[in-house]
């Protein structure tokens, strides 16, 4: 199938990489042409905040695409995209905390402590770490593929805790952190049938299932 | 003798063409067309003259005219920032009446003519500050709101003013998209509303208001977070108890009927002891009363304002 070849190919990684960049070019973009608004910054710090959550999603529906789709070989972007997810964390991250906080850690601490948005934020963003640290085939092997699996289960708790954040956020229009909560609650939902239904025999596990793959 | 010919000149000829295609496609209620027409239309506001400084505006930098026409809450036109610069477009603010009412011997319907000669105008450059940790610097063109009220002469029953923006379903946002019950309703204790720095604002920067800054008549109370500053007014009622507010009974738990700017009352979600200033890169601290504090704090002597915030 010419799909197949396609998503198989090196092109496709390097094509992959460079669409994630796309975001964060665009504000680099628009950060010289003036086109980040009255709040350039508060423009940049929702901008990469909306990207995690995006990233998120997409590497969250990897696994379901595969399967339904029956395209095996989409499984070779999902690192990448989740480190992409991480990296606009950092980039969000960082923007608070040296624009809004400057390196002022009493705040930060207090912020942290005292606000319960800033909380649900910085979980999110904290548990990312040791998923992207662990990303790598040689992690995967020195902790086992179901102790990799059961430690990388953590990213619903991060996406989860990013769109408790960002509902905590917003003033009155809730529609968007919904929107978010809606997606990731069907990809949890997906997995967690999928699960029960491969415990009763319903589903064959895919031959071929790389070590440390989640359900 | 003298015969004037009378003018045969089509609309069409005096209209810029952008100008009236967009009003067509307005018409047609293309979604895009209301954008288009706020495009054509956005520098069309009149200058106003005779306009006096005041000593009490602030020597500090004015922000930009584009970034307070293009930073707006203005919820019933869009939640989102630049939403109302657009949306806004489609506020009739030509006629317009203020109705007031309640405890008050002279009420009256004073239309825009009546406000603008009501008192001298004067320039006003204040600090404002939004409850949401951003403040601008702006040129308001207004006069006391004390000259209105003493007009209306209010009875030993006014103990609060009541303001009322607005409401037209027909081109603004439903409740359950803006998030907020409308009509937006605001107050003022009625020592505050007396207070020589709370304003009836009708221009900034030497112009008409523009729409999505509360065109065509709005209230300035600098030392208040900016939702006090009630936009596009159409009712002001004078009332014996505190009178209920939009962002009160959106969520009473963070937005208190004073709503005055203080450092060290935290938003339950978020810190008030810093803002960013539009077009500064840091953040800089908030001052109590938004630096107002000389003039107004005697107005909350004894209260507890961590109590009533």
């Amino acid at each position: 199938m010419r799909l197949k070849r396609i998503l198989s190919s090196r092109w496709a990684k390097v094509t992959v990489f460079a669409l994630c960049l796309v975001p964060a070019l665009l504000l680099v973009w628009k950060g010289f042409t003036g086109g980040l608004g009255a709040n350039p910054i508060e423009y940049i710090t929702h901008a990469t905040g909306d990207w995690i959550l995006r990233f998120l999603c997409i590497t969250l529906s990897v696994t379901p695409l595969r399967k339904i789709l029956g395209l095996p070989e989409l499984i070779r972007f999902r690192r990448m995209l989740g480190l992409f997810a991480f990296f606009y964390a950092c980039l969000h991250f960082l923007i608070w905390f040296v624009l809004d906080k400057f390196f002022d850690w009493g705040e930060i601490a207090k912020d942290v402590v005292k606000r319960p948005f800033i909380t649900a934020g910085f979980t999110a963003f904290v548990l990312l770490i040791p998923l992207a640290v662990t990303s790598t085939k040689g992690w995967i092997r020195r902790m086992g593929g179901k102790r990799w699996q059961m430690l990388h289960r953590l990213i619903y708790v991060s996406a989860i805790a990013g769109v408790v954040h960002y509902y905590w956020l917003v003033k009155s229009d809730i529609r968007l952190p919904v929107m978010y909560g809606v997606i990731i609650f069907v990809l949890l939902a997906y997995r967690l049938i999928a699960s029960l239904m491969k415990g009763r025999g319903l589903m064959p596990r895919t031959a071929g299932v790389q070590a440390g793959e989640r359900v | 003798m003298l015969i004037k010919r009378s003018p045969d000149i089509r609309p069409s000829e005096i209209t810029p063409k952008h100008l009236y295609l967009n009003r067509r496609a307005f018409l047609a209620g293309l979604p895009l067309a209301g954008a288009a027409f706020a495009a054509g239309n956005a520098r069309a506001a009149e200058k106003l003259s005779g306009i006096t400084k005041s000593p009490l505006s602030t020597t500090e930098k004015i922000t930009p005219m584009n970034d307070v026409t293009h930073y707006n809450n203005y919820y019933e036109f869009g939640t989102g920032k630049e939403q109302p610069a657009q949306l806004a477009q489609k506020l009739k603010t030509s006629p317009w009446t203020v109705k007031v009412e309640g405890a008050v011997d002279k009420p009256q319907v004073f239309d825009m003519d009546a406000i603008m000669k009501m008192a001298p105008l004067e320039e006003r450059i204040y600090r404002h500050r939004c409850v949401e940790r951003w403040s601008i610097v702006v040129p308001w063109i207004g006069f006391p709101l004390s000259a209105l009220i003493k007009k209306v002469e209010p009875t030993d029953k006014a103990k609060y003013v009541a303001f009322q923006t607005l409401l037209d379903r027909g081109i603004m946002l439903s409740e359950s998209s803006a998030g907020i019950p409308l009509p937006y309703v605001e107050g003022l204790r009625m020592d505050e509303a007396m207070h020589p720095l709370a304003i009836l604002c009708v221009g900034m920067y030497d112009e008409a208001l523009p729409k999505q800054d509360g065109a065509p008549v709005r209230l300035i109370v600098p030392w208040k977070y900016g939702f006090k500053s009630v936009k596009s007014i159409v009712k002001i009622k004078f009332v014996e108890k505190q009178p209920p507010t939009t962002w009160n009974m959106t969520n009473a738990h963070e937005y208190g009927f004073y709503s005055n700017v203080n450092p060290e009352v935290d938003h339950p979600r978020w810190s008030q002891g810093s803002e960013r200033r539009l077009g500064e890169f840091f953040m800089r601290k908030t001052v109590k009363f938004n630096g107002y504090g000389d003039q107004v704090a005697q107005l909350y002597a004894g209260m507890d304002l961590r109590k009533n915030y």
